[in-house]
């Protein structure tokens, strides 16, 4: 196994309460909600019209510019509108809405045979894939770096760090041939010579299973379970010992990330021409009754899934949208799964956390000690809070993954990374 | 056009919204307050078995001096009590530690009282003060009542029949060669039963019983209590004194481990622990050495302490990705 990397927690995991749920097909709902941003950069255009019928495939909304998405109808049926829609973060979202209906009808790409490099990436394009890992990256970006930065490795991440979460260990055990298919697709794409599938030591099995089946040019890598494993930064520093420079991104060491779903995604569209419509997501936590990973369509609102599901207990607190340390909280129900939807995390009220308003620091020096970019979070929060712009870009603010770390381990419950992120945006404005 | 009507939630139920992250770590300031309570228990235990009421009154007055400074003064700024996070209670016990037993209620009183008040409610309470709250008490109540504060240790071992004041000052006059004695006797006293000093120095070893209690519970870090004890123990030895008896007399191994390890006053980083050890070992060696005072832990600590905020710009860590300096 290898060295983990420096700092980090290890939160409590309870991949327990779901890791052992196979995948299950959930039953489409009769409507879908499509945010035209569910994405990092600009937002897609529609192309349709309220009372098109559509098709389930269909490019519905085109993406705009190279840092965009494609999105594609999971359903076949009519646009009813295109409106604001309540989203997860709470704001209203232009979204397409569809209504679903029976039909066999399905949209697909030509299948692709020995593509070469730059058809892959085309595909990923047109098949409107991003990172299903949370961060929703358009995939065609990361896999076109800029050419003075050759990617020689291609790293899969298989770490899932964030606690419940256990979509991409069921896809590991479940879909390994076709993470082994994407993952020879993308080293294809980018021209590397190296494809590592990288795995925390919590699901050795899952490890075992796709060495079992991998050809000889994908390694499998195991590492210490750690938080926040998965960051790319991390996961390239505790895989290969290379430090992503400050401000720099995985290609300037020449190095890929892909998420284990992404990769499948990936898979799909090139092989069977299959566009990003549907994804697989955990539904766990103590206070959710039935904790499942099912594969729902895009667009499914959350409310559907957890009614489908047998709903929550009584004693449910909080619902997020994504795991417990970097997910959305959520205030209504009635929100969308998109692209970038790992997971719906249910939690009752011994389990939430009660961050304090007082914001008393006692030095215990525990933030500085996990915070994983080597940051001072005690100091970056209080200078947040009093709005010290260039005290704190001194102290590279941005710098600052916002991984909750600090937030995690500080006994006087200062939630440090929300101070910090105050303090980015204090620091952004002040400088603009 | 169909108006579209907003889904009606099904969920009929009040969900909390806050900001990630969403669940934290068990431990709270409390807990680690009243954890190191508890690893000065055997301390406080053995104390109470050694000087009876002497030892409960000097620990009652102290710690309700102190709390009672942590509660007038938030009443009269209007402020929330923090009496329940355990830290003006912490301080209370470590400051009475610092006196010897049978020293007149009302010092500690005051000591605990100053302590509080002037140590930490003057610079704004838990997290703001510069010094070791503790250690400005005790510096308050010598320099105010010193014929109180220091004992007359050396009448009282009785194992030679020379006159003297505190094991330190013992030292002195054996190096001066004022007196003749064998120091080595004295180890065996420091360690297990010492009821002379301070009540914080009444056993070495209960001093180690706690500092073994604080790693265990991941409360301090030991890096501060070993360089700070070796840079003594190393610097007296090639001075051609005794290290064992300069080690394990006085009030450095409590300091150590229980003064130079306060998170608010001592840098943060491992670096800069490092840095606060040795500076006040350095600082320690030369005042028992050169100069004329009882109270080379207390002032090397507090020294040390106005130096924490400097050590920690100088000790920053190194941002990840940042080019190696």
């Amino acid at each position: 196994m290898r060295k983990a990397f420096k700092g980090g927690i290890h939160p409590p995991e309870y991949k327990e309460i779901s890791k052992d749920c196979q995948i299950t097909v959930l039953e489409a709902p009769e409507r879908v909600v499509l945010p035209l941003s569910q994405h990092v950069g600009n937002p897609a255009k529609p192309i349709v019209n309220p009372k098109d019928k559509v098709v389930k495939g269909q490019l519905v909304a085109e993406a705009q510019g190279f840092v965009s998405a494609n999105i594609h109808s999971p359903v076949s049926g009519t646009v009813i509108a295109i409106t604001k829609h309540p989203s997860a973060s709470g704001i209203r979202v232009e979204s397409l809405i569809i209504e679903r209906e029976e039909s066999d009808e399905e949209f697909r790409y030509e299948p692709l045979e020995n593509p070469e490099p730059r058809s892959i990436v085309e595909r990923v394009f047109q098949a409107g894939i991003v990172g299903l890992g949370g961060a929703a990256f358009p995939t065609h970006v990361k896999l076109s770096p800029p050419e003075e930065y050759p990617v020689d490795t291609v790293i899969i991440n298989g770490a899932e760090c964030e606690p419940y979460l256990t979509v991409d260990y069921r896809l590991m055990i479940e879909n390994t041939d076709e993470i082994i298919a994407g993952a020879l697709l993308v080293k294809e794409a980018v021209g590397a010579r190296r494809v590592i599938i990288a795995i925390e030591s919590n699901k050795e099995d899952a490890a075992k299973k796709i060495a079992s089946i991998s050809p000889s040019e994908i390694e499998v890598v195991l590492l210490p379970t750690k938080y926040p494993q998965g960051s790319e930064k991390h996961l390239i520093k505790a895989v290969l010992g290379r430090e992503v420079p400050q401000q720099g991104l995985p290609f300037h060491v020449g190095v890929l990330v892909q998420n284990i779903q992404t990769v499948i995604a990936v898979k799909r569209a090139v092989q069977e021409g299959i566009p990003l419509y549907e994804r697989v997501i955990t539904v766990s936590g103590q206070a959710v009754n039935n904790p499942s990973n099912i594969k729902v369509p895009v667009g499914t609102l959350v409310s559907y899934i957890i009614d489908i599901l047998g709903g929550l207990k009584e004693d449910a607190k909080k619902v997020i949208l994504g795991g417990p340390m970097t997910g959305i909280a959520l205030g209504r129900l009635d929100v969308p799964v998109t692209k970038g939807t790992s997971g719906i995390v249910a939690l009752s009220s011994d389990i939430v956390s009660r961050y304090d308003e007082s914001d008393t620091c006692i030095r215990c020096g525990r933030c500085v000690e996990v915070c994983p970019m080597f940051l001072q979070p005690y100091l970056l929060g209080t200078l947040g809070r009093l709005g010290r712009a260039d005290a704190l870009i001194e102290n590279n603010v941005y710098d600052c993954i916002e991984c909750g770390s600090c937030s995690f381990i500080c006994p006087s419950k200062r939630n440090l990374v929300q101070l910090i992120r105050v303090g980015k945006s204090i620091a952004r404005e002040v400088k603009k | 056009m169909a108006e579209l009507k907003e889904e009606v939630q099904t969920e009929k139920r009040k969900l909390l919204v806050t900001a990630p992250p969403h669940i934290s770590h068990p431990d709270t300031t409390q807990k680690i307050m009243f954890t190191v309570v508890l690893s000065l228990l055997p301390i406080v235990v053995y104390d109470i078995y050694l000087f009876k009421i002497y030892a409960i009154i000097t620990l009652f007055f102290s710690v309700f001096g102190a709390v009672f400074a942590e509660a007038l003064i938030q009443q009269i700024r209007r402020m929330p009590s923090t009496i329940s996070d355990g830290s003006a209670f912490l301080t209370g016990v470590l400051f009475a530690l610092t006196l010897p037993p049978k020293v007149p209620w009302w010092i500690s009183f005051i000591g605990g009282f100053v302590a509080i008040a002037i140590g930490k409610q003057a610079f704004g309470g838990l997290g703001y003060n510069v010094f070791n709250p503790a250690l400005v008490g005790r510096i308050f109540v010598l320099l105010s009542w010193p014929k109180h504060l220091t004992s007359d240790w050396y009448d009282k071992v009785k194992l030679d029949a020379v006159t003297g004041a505190t094991p330190m000052f013992v030292a002195k006059q054996f190096y001066l060669g004022s007196i003749k004695i064998d120091l080595s006797k004295f180890y065996e006293v420091h360690f297990f039963k010492n009821p002379y000093g301070s009540m914080g120095e009444a056993s070495a070893l209960l001093i180690l019983v706690g500092f073994f209690i604080l790693l265990l519970k991941r409360i301090i870090d030991y890096s501060t209590p070993l360089t700070y004890v070796a840079t003594v123990g190393v610097l007296t030895a090639l001075a051609g004194r005794d290290p064992i008896f300069y080690v394990l007399g006085g009030g450095l191994l409590f300091g150590a481990v229980f003064m130079a390890t306060d998170y608010v006053t001592t840098p943060i980083t491992r670096k800069g622990k490092v840095l606060f050890g040795f500076g006040a070992g350095v600082m320690t060696f030369l005042l028992r050495i050169y100069a004329n005072t009882p109270e080379a832990v207390a002032y090397s600590i507090l020294f040390m302490n106005a130096l924490t905020p400097l050590i920690d710009i100088y000790t920053k860590p190194r941002v990840f990705g940042a080019k190696k300096r």
